[in-house]
């Protein structure tokens, strides 16, 4: 290893959306910006937030609401942590089992995901359920200051059904979701790729909405770092932010599609057959056996101004803690949260001069 | 209720201990979630030589809630590569069947315990009001055992390392002994100059040389 190079230690968790790091460290773009860039892979969110608080890593791939959650002091070891660039927009779906999809379809579930249908669908299933005295359906996530929470807490609230009353909420670690679902310990859940397509190449679960549809370009991961970090490396962090847009700028290439998708597969990264990686990356998303479609922005890389964080996304995930009683709302923590979410990091690495300008963002439900 | 959703392939041993021997510590439930069966003997081993007596270990999620209530468990001790951590961590805050809530063991203010747990890939939780005084001995304990054990890993990785380089260096020589009719002294003798030539290790000439011949098909 070139000794001129500033080692950089990042944790993360294996997904499709960790693809930006990966690239980062393995395609040349760390090198160029003078950083050696090494991935830990860790198997728990939990693992993550330990490890990068007592400094095992630098920088860590996090769930978009880790950083406020860490912030806010709402979880264990919790430190200062900054969400400087995103590192993923889109990319989660939410499946369900292929009992449950037959009775939703019975029930007028559209086949291409549309969110108000496939909720009405679902919402009638859960009455009819109720009427017979049937247990409430089980559903999962990957963790409870998750978007993966936040969107099927959204979209199970828009159609009228309580998340914390109508159905059961489980925390499950997303390369276990397929295999709960086709044990029937679980009847959906809310992952991101390629956790939704493994259950769909097994047959055991149909995708019923996915991200992309619930809140179009919204942050999935970003990147994580402490506070003082950040505050302590500042030139390194800002290298790190230059490579990773870069690198996020290859990802999102189509024509490096089947590269990432190689990588990715291989057994250093997600270690799994590389045909559950490819509908996410090119946006051939299969839905169940006889459903495909062409998603483009299923799930979308990108660097320049579109990776840079904004107040207003930070402001949305903040009211959904408050909305589902993970946090009081109080004005010292929103404007704690506007700080976490912060562009100006981003914004002066890589010399972002144009005019800011808050993302413009519609849910599925805005009329 | 969130039931415990997991992966297949469970099994749970209770061992408790049936003499009490009245020690400072007793009376403390610990589980320990360690999917390394080894791993978990070596720290209920050193749990009860320190004087606890119910020690229950649990090498998988399965059915976990029902567990933890029907155990009431004082500390929870989990080791960092299980994958269900974060299911773990939701079930104590939101489950009716866990009676007491559960927190981080290690207090904030304790920052060395905290970097010494997480270094030693271990994290442990108590139930709400213990005295920090009785649960530090046994992360502590946990820590040290979990260091042993990475510890022994380390060793018997290198050992076995150590015996397969020792094979190549075999082999190495062996080709040379044969295409150079060479005796085995001078063989080696040969790899080690290579090595230091080239400013290599006698290994990786000895690798070099087994793979060159391999292709040649020697």
């Amino acid at each position: 290893m070139d000794t001129q190079l500033k080692p950089v230690i990042a944790g993360y968790i294996p997904l499709l959306d960790s693809a930006v790091l990966v690239a980062a460290s393995r395609m040349g773009f760390a090198e160029r910006e003078g950083i050696a860039l090494k991935l830990v892979r860790e198997t728990s969110w939990a693992n993550i937030r330990d490890r990068i608080a007592v400094g095992h890593f630098d920088v860590a791939h996090m769930l978009a609401p880790m950083p406020i959650a860490a912030s806010l002091n709402l979880t264990s070891l919790a430190v200062p942590t900054l969400a400087p660039m995103l590192l993923g927009l889109g990319g989660n779906a939410i499946t369900v089992s292929a009992a449950l999809w037959a009775g939703m379809a019975s029930a007028g579930a559209d086949a291409g995901g549309d969110p108000a249908s496939t909720g009405a669908a679902l919402a009638k299933v859960i009455q009819e359920r109720r009427s017979k005295g049937h247990a409430p359906l089980r559903f999962g996530v990957v963790h409870p200051f998750s978007c993966h929470a936040y969107e099927l807490r959204y979209w199970l609230a828009a159609a009228g059904i309580d998340p914390d009353d109508d159905v059961e909420l489980n925390v499950l670690a997303p390369q276990l979701m397929a295999d709960a679902l086709a044990e029937s310990q679980l009847d959906g859940y809310c992952v991101g790729e390629p956790w939704n397509t493994a259950a769909v190449v097994a047959g055991t679960g149909r995708i019923a909405t996915y991200k992309q549809a619930i809140w179009p370009d919204s942050p999935e991961k970003v990147l994580g770092v402490t506070r003082k970090w950040a505050e302590t490396q500042p030139d390194v962090l800002a290298a790190l932010l230059r490579a990773l847009s870069a690198a996020a700028d290859w990802c999102a290439d189509v024509g490096n599609a089947e590269t990432l998708a190689e990588l990715l597969s291989g057994p250093d990264y997600l270690a799994c057959p590389i045909e559950i990686c490819r509908p996410a990356l090119t946006g051939q998303m299969r839905f169940g056996k006889n459903t495909t479609r062409l998603i483009s922005d299923f799930l979308t890389f990108t660097g320049g101004a579109k990776a840079a964080p904004a107040g207003a996304y930070g402001d949305w995930l903040f009211e959904q803690m408050v909305r589902w009683g993970q946090a009081s709302p109080s004005e010292d923590a929103r404007s704690e949260v506007r700080k976490v979410f912060s562009p100006s990091i981003y914004r002066s690495a890589l010399a972002l001069t144009d005019a800011l300008s808050e993302p413009a963002f519609r849910l599925f439900d805005d009329v | 209720m969130p039931a415990a959703v997991a992966a297949p392939q469970h099994k749970c041993c209770i061992t408790n201990g049936s003499a009490h021997n009245g020690g400072m510590s007793g009376g403390l439930s610990i589980l320990v979630i360690d999917d390394n069966k080894i791993r978990a003997s070596i720290i209920e081993q050193g749990l009860r030589d320190a004087g606890h007596e119910r020690v229950i270990l649990v090498h998988q999620m399965e059915g976990l809630v029902r567990q933890i209530a029907d155990i009431n468990p004082d500390v929870i001790v989990i080791d960092l590569e299980n994958p269900n951590r974060d299911q773990l961590e939701h079930m104590f805050q939101v489950s009716r069947a866990v009676r007491r809530p559960i927190a981080m063991f290690v207090d904030k203010s304790d920052s060395h315990s905290i970097e010494a747990a997480v270094d030693a890939g271990v994290s442990a939780y108590i139930v709400d009001g213990l005295k920090r005084e009785r649960v530090k001995p046994i992360l502590d304990m946990a820590i040290s055992r979990f260091r042993a054990f990475s510890k022994l890993a380390e060793e018997l990785e290198e050992a076995r390392t150590e015996l397969a380089d020792r094979k190549t260096v075999d082999r190495a020589k062996g080709i040379l002994m044969k295409s150079k009719g060479l005796s085995e002294q001078e063989a080696y003798d040969l790899l080690r100059r290579t090595a230091m030539n080239q400013n290599r290790k006698i290994i990786d000439v000895a690798q070099s040389l087994v793979i060159a011949s391999g292709l040649l098909g020697e």
